[in-house]
């Protein structure tokens, strides 16, 4: 079947299986950013936005989605420079292996679409479905606490 | 000491951070192959059982399968997955394919497919016919009379005892501890025991193979040990070392889950065998179930002590359950005595010994600690408990018996990693200041002993000391070969491994240290069997003092020769010269860049390429430390232990990045902690492992514990790169005898047998009680 997705803005007209994840399906088109890891919707690596909202691609079907619009990663920054999530994750030592790191930024990036000034609670839950094997997560609460800053102006990058 | 330092020692961004962080396709599943097979393996579901016969007639006519493979099909190897240095100190117990499976999850045969789905058709339609066999499921009857012999292969190399099922054994004696112990007023003798843990690297086991344009074999993969890789392909595929290619881009974290030998020999048969690329993708499940786990231990523990607290003798008596294959049985255990008894090194006499056993479970393998945290679980909480008895505040009865600077333990010349170790003495040991901080952050003195209750909830501190190594001395080697461009930069190529843990970074750090550029002017390229110099590979944390170590000795010999070359190009005497921030410069003002230096010579000057080998091999392991402090609280109510806070202070010599270097104790210690209370596998009345994702499997996340506090120590290691030793393990000894003796502190519960679950706690509460 055919399927249309906004993907960062820009159209895709893709062949899909009916019973194709999104995961899958963002993979092959190029958006190497989506990641899989435990496939079943317990780790939150294959986050993306859905109309701005995260949902984890690797349970979704593709052809659920067809005609709306997706985030990945590869949108976030503008072009060379780094969204404050990134630069955040940079400066703080959020990201180690780094595998984990795309789903982090975009469910981040959906919290503070929502809320520009969360308290350091709002941040754990807001991120408690993003497994990370590697930091210990405290630099990744604190970067995105610190690029919540950066948003609101209140600290330069 | 830090404030001399341009580069190192500072919170340098990591060099591939850009790249993580825009998402790029940097790690194996990225790499696209549009013609590449899909490689799947057939498992056994049976713990211990024959194979009668297996009929894949069928499952070959099925459209888009290419090929199935059996043992029938494959030369009969015997060969370790253990991925250490050759000769490796692991049994040659393992074949690719054999006709007997040893636990479940244990291929049975192999299937190439052009697609996941003819793959997956083709899985469900090979008949296996078993003979099923008794199978042994717990490790302390693995050693009985009359049980079923897990290896009796006439092939296999390198067993201890095959008829009893004891992979290996270990055993050794400093003094005569039974003696001993009669001279002690106080003597603690307990039993502690510890479970196995998964190493849930969130990116799961993958290789790419495909054949090169001249019929290399070429291997992308995410391991830790690519040099390793290719020598163990080279045995099982019998192809010269010569013709296989390992390349490890970046991996999706490691743990030592990604040490051994596991997927890529699957892919690298296919690839031989058809011509053709294939790549091989573990599932969530395969990567629980049938790569590797951590070994579990139980240990008989006795310490003595004087009534004063001088503790005088130790001995720890274990058992270690290595699983259906061999692979670092005897290291791991041997390390929970070499890296924990060496820290009470005023006792007169220790004994440390037991057996590896076979079980039908799932082999277990290196993990991060290796062995070290299930040697300290007994050893911390005895002498924990030993400190209640002569009513001592434990953590006085901890830092007064342990090691500091200066100091030495026979034990370093005794036990090494599969064979003797060798003797040194402490050049750095900050322990004292790890105490010092970490008992003033946990605030020790106000907590301890006070069970401070609200409501059914109560709390309670503990502590525990740890000590790691740098590195395998004397086996563990890394090179560095760096090149220079004409520009001033530099190539740097290195065989180390970044597992994610900055080791690219830290070791383009020392370059640019040693060489006086800018960080940016150092371009590493790490890991690549056809390109980059040998290294062992990232374990055994050895890769910032060994690897390290070789990247500093090739930037000091490239600015010798830099030196040498300008000297003749200026015209001035070497000794009249000096390098600084890029440029050499003589006492009378004449000067040259290095980039003018190096643009001459390759172009118009004395015609050369600017370039410098060395190795590293390291004569000593210079241990870190560290004191880590747990606060938890405990509903009596219900037993749920809520982590409320957990401290850490190590002594890593110098960080040569600091943010890089907390992160690691902070991992290892968040690593640590998921053990002691979450992580939990639970098996099948078969022997299949049932908690093998991660809903059943409990990895901790952001909400499970309260606050994380790791913290560094000034330290200097004078054989290390600019002073450095390692930090990447040793964050993962003490979570779990520091929960254990908080709990303790709280509820006068002493859990020996960890995880520990809330249920336990409960269950000891109600029989307080009766």
């Amino acid at each position: 079947m055919k399927i249309t997705l906004n993907v960062n803005g820009k159209l895709h007209d893709i062949d899909i299986d009916p019973g194709e994840y999104l995961l899958d399906v963002l993979r092959r088109i190029g958006y190497k950013s989506v990641r899989r890891s435990c496939n079943s919707a317990s780790c939150g690596t294959c986050t993306v936005l859905l109309n701005g909202k995260p949902i984890l691609s690797c349970s979704t079907f593709a052809a659920s989605v067809d005609g709306q619009s997706i985030e990945t990663v590869e949108g976030m920054s503008d072009g060379e420079k780094l969204h404050p999530i990134q630069e955040a994750i940079l400066e703080e030592g959020g990201a180690q292996c780094g595998y984990c790191i795309p789903g982090l930024i975009m469910t981040g990036e959906a919290l503070l679409r929502e809320n520009i000034d969360p308290s350091d609670e709002e941040i754990k839950l807001a991120l408690n479905g993003n497994i990370c094997r590697c930091t210990g997560y405290e630099p990744q609460n604190r970067a995105i606490k610190k690029a919540a800053q950066v948003m609101r102006g209140e600290l330069d990058e | 000491m830090n404030d001399s330092f341009v580069t190192v020692g500072k919170p340098k961004r990591k060099v591939d951070g850009l790249a993580i962080v825009r998402g790029k396709p940097v790690y194996t599943p990225d790499y696209d192959m549009p013609d590449a097979l899909v490689v799947k393996l057939l498992r056994s579901p049976h713990a211990h059982a024959l194979i009668k016969n297996i009929e894949t007639e069928h499952a070959k006519s099925i459209n888009d399968v290419v090929d199935i493979f059996t043992f029938c099909d494959v030369e009969r190897i015997a060969y370790t997955r253990a991925g250490q240095g050759y000769p490796e100190p692991s049994p040659y117990d393992t074949f690719l394919l054999d006709r007997k499976v040893r636990y479940v999850g244990d291929p049975v045969a192999i299937v190439a497919a052009k697609t996941e789905k003819a793959a997956k058709d083709a899985l469900r339609n090979i008949k296996v016919e078993y003979e099923i066999l008794d199978a042994i499921l717990e490790m302390k009857e693995a050693t009985k009379e009359g049980l079923p012999i897990i290896h009796d292969e006439s092939e296999c190399s390198g067993i201890y005892d095959k008829s009893r099922n004891i992979a290996a054994h270990y055993e050794m004696n400093v003094g005569d501890v039974e003696e001993t112990l009669k001279t002690c007023d106080v003597v603690i003798e307990r039993t502690y025991h510890i479970d196995t843990q998964l190493h849930a690297a969130l990116e799961p086991h993958n290789a790419l193979t495909y054949l090169d344009s001249v019929g290399r074999l070429t291997v992308i993969t995410s391991t830790q040990v690519p040099f390793h890789c290719r020598r163990i392909l080279s045995h099982i595929l019998n192809k010269p070392i010569a013709d296989i290619r390992v390349i490890k881009p970046r991996i999706g974290g490691g743990f030592g889950g990604k040490q051994s030998v596991i997927v890529e020999p699957y892919a690298a048969l296919v690839t031989i065998k058809t011509g053709k690329p294939a790549r091989i993708t573990y599932t969530r499940e395969e990567v629980s179930m049938a790569t590797n786990i951590r070994h579990e231990m139980s240990f008989d523990v006795t310490v003595g002590a004087t009534k004063d607290g001088k503790i005088k003798a130790i001995s720890l008596h274990g058992v270690s359950n290595t699983g259906a294959y061999g692979e670092h049985s005897l290291t791991t255990f041997m390390v929970s005595g070499s890296k924990t008894l060496p820290l009470y090194n005023k006792v007169e006499a220790v004994h440390f010994g037991g057996d590896i056993v076979y079980t039908n479970l799932p082999p277990a393998g290196a993990y991060r600690g290796y062995g070290a945290p299930q040697g300290l679980f007994p050893l911390d909480c005895a002498i924990d408990e030993l400190a209640y008895e002569i009513k001592l505040d434990p953590l006085e009865l901890k830092e007064i018996n342990s090691i500091r600077e200066g100091e030495t333990s026979p034990i370093f010349e005794i036990m090494g990693e599969g064979r003797e170790g060798v003797p040194q003495t402490m050049k750095s040991c900050k322990l004292q200041e790890c105490i010092d901080l970490g008992k003033n952050e946990i605030d020790w003195e106000s907590k301890r002993g006070k069970k401070i209750r609200n409501g059914s909830k109560v709390r309670g501190v503990g502590c525990a000391l740890a000590m790691q190594g740098s590195g395998i001395p004397k086996v563990d080697m890394g090179a560095a070969t760096i090149k220079m461009n004409e520009d001033g930069s530099f190539n740097l190529l290195v065989g180390a491994t970044d597992l994610g843990t900055g080791s690219d970074t830290i070791l383009a750090q020392i370059a640019a240290e040693v060489l006086t550029v800018p960080l940016e002017k150092v371009i590493v390229y790490s890991s690549d069997t056809d390109i980059t110099p040998f290294d062992v590979g990232a374990y055994a944390s050895s890769t910032t003092y060994v690897s390290g170590n070789a990247v500093r000795l090739a930037a000091e010999k490239i600015k010798e020769k830099l030196f040498e070359l300008a000297s003749k190009y200026l015209g001035k005497g070497v000794s009249e010269l000096s390098l600084q921030s890029g440029m050499i410069a003589c006492k009378d003002g004449a000067s040259v860049s290095l980039s003018e230096l190096c643009t001459m010579h390759m172009y118009t000057f004395n015609q050369q390429q600017i370039s410098e080998s060395a190795s590293f091999v390291g004569e000593e392991s210079p241990p870190p430390f560290a004191a880590s402090f747990a606060e938890v609280e405990v509903d009596t109510d219900t037993g749920k232990i809520t982590l409320l806070n957990f401290v850490s202070y190590a002594d890593c010599g110098v960080a040569l990045n600091p943010i890089q270097a907390i992160g690691q104790l902070e991992g290892a210690s968040m690593q640590g902690i998921g053990w002691a209370l979450y992580e939990d596998i639970i098996y099948g009345k078969n022997g299949r492992m049932l908690t093998n994702d991660f809903f059943t499997y409990k990895v901790p996340s952001r909400m499970d514990f309260g606050k994380l506090t790791c913290r560094l120590v000034d330290s200097y290691e004078p054989t290390g790169p600019f002073g450095a030793k390692s930090i990447g393990e040793i964050g993962i000894d003490t979570p779990i005898p520091a929960i254990a003796n908080a709990i303790f502190d709280a509820t006068g519960i002493r859990l020996r047998h960890a995880p520990f679950k809330s249920e336990r706690v409960l269950f000891e509460i109600l029989n307080m009680e009766v």
